[in-house]
């Protein structure tokens, strides 16, 4: 490995870990969405700055080529990543889903009290039209 | 027991139909005296809300388009909230002849759940070539869920009795085919009894099914995954409800 391929490894996980603490500290990221990425950013300073641990770990699960282990776990980190943000968008669409329905519900309750007070309503008046 | 007209709400999911739904519910008024009718206005951008609302009907606007699920939910809640006892599903592109609500009606009372049928003898409603395969394996599949005999599975002309809305009040899948066949799946597998009721459609919605075999095939694709996700959930059990 040489100098340069030893110093970006490790200039690339502190620059995932900056980023992602700015990011925690300007409220752009909630504190669950950043711990796959903070677990990703420590691993990849762990191994860029020794990368011995790389190959003991490869060793120990029976991974010929450490290269190999660092694609798998990237790979498996980012499978997680993507199902924590397809679960929390479906939580998402049935939370906003209720509440359009319980706009319709209450927009029409308005309009009922709208035509007990002046006798029509939004929907109903002649003089408007949108 | 013969629910009063008073408690039945007809329910008409509508999206862009300022067309037809002023005469649908004029017509569902002259042929169901008495009845309520609430329109879901489904995030259209035309004068929908408006027409139906001058027709007499009570509009519930959607601020944005739910898709035929979403705007029977509001229908549902509406139903429990204002003590309705049937709701019955109805078009607003007119297909469906409310001629037959008072036949759905009577069949809710041995039923919690009446479909108008179109392939049960009544009509000329016709399908033909891998659509009409595909709606055949639902119907028998959906069928033996139930437990009795269904042949049009996918009909959107429906009466459901009070425990059905108390169940689909708090629990209707809003996907695509999810309101008619997973809806029907949940409702046989918390052991509500369904049956069908032989209707006519008429002509102008029901005028052209699509023959597209690749259309069938992604059709029945995506019917297959709803019934298949609706046999996977764990069997809802009706509030208030013992036996």
């Amino acid at each position: 490995m040489t100098v340069a391929s030893y110093v970006l490894g490790i200039a690339a996980a502190l620059l995932v870990l900056i980023i992602v603490t700015e990011m925690l500290r300007r409220r752009r990221l909630r504190e669950r969405h950043a711990i796959w990425w903070f677990i990703a950013g420590i691993l990849a300073l762990v191994a860029g700055v020794f990368p011995n641990t790389l190959e003991w770990a490869a060793r120990l699960v029976g991974v010929q080529l450490p290269t190999n282990l660092v694609f798998f776990v990237s790979i498996a980190i980012l499978f997680l990543v993507c199902l924590q943000h397809a679960a929390e968008l479906t939580t998402v669409e049935a939370k906003t889903r209720t509440l359009a329905e319980q706009s319709a519900l209450q927009e029409l309750r308005i309009r009922q009290l709208e035509q007990q007070l002046y006798g029509h309503d939004r929907l109903t008046a002649d003089n408007r039209d949108d | 027991m013969p629910t009063p007209p008073q408690r039945t709400l007809i329910v008409m999911p509508a999206f862009n139909e300022e067309s037809s739904v002023g005469a649908v519910v004029a017509e569902v008024f002259r042929t169901l005296p008495g009845v309520s009718c609430l329109v879901i206005d489904d995030g259209s951008s035309d004068r929908t809300a408006r027409v139906a609302a001058r027709a007499g009907a009570t509009v519930a606007q959607l601020p944005y388009n739910l898709g035929v699920g979403g705007a029977m939910r509001v229908g549902f809640r509406f139903a429990v909230e204002n003590g309705f006892h049937n709701v019955v599903q109805v078009d607003s592109d007119g297909q469906h002849d409310p001629r037959y609500v008072p036949d759905l009606l009577a069949a809710l009372d041995t039923a919690d759940i009446a479909i108008g049928a179109r392939f049960a003898g009544v009509g000329s409603y016709e399908v033909k070539g891998p659509r009409r395969w595909a709606m055949s394996l639902l119907s028998v599949v959906i069928s033996r869920i139930a437990g009795t005999e269904l042949r049009d599975t996918t009909s959107g002309f429906k009466a459901m009795g009070p425990r059905a809305i108390t169940l689909f009040s708090s629990n209707y899948p809003a996907e695509y085919l999810g309101d008619t066949i997973e809806a029907l799946v949940i409702a046989a597998r918390s052991r509500l009894r369904i049956t069908q009721v032989p209707t006519a459609m008429r002509e102008r919605a029901a005028g052209r099914p699509s023959h597209n075999p690749i259309k069938a095939t992604v059709y029945l694709a995506r019917a297959s995954l709803a019934l298949l996700v609706g046999l996977l959930r764990p069997a809802t059990p009706i509030p208030g409800d013992e036996s």
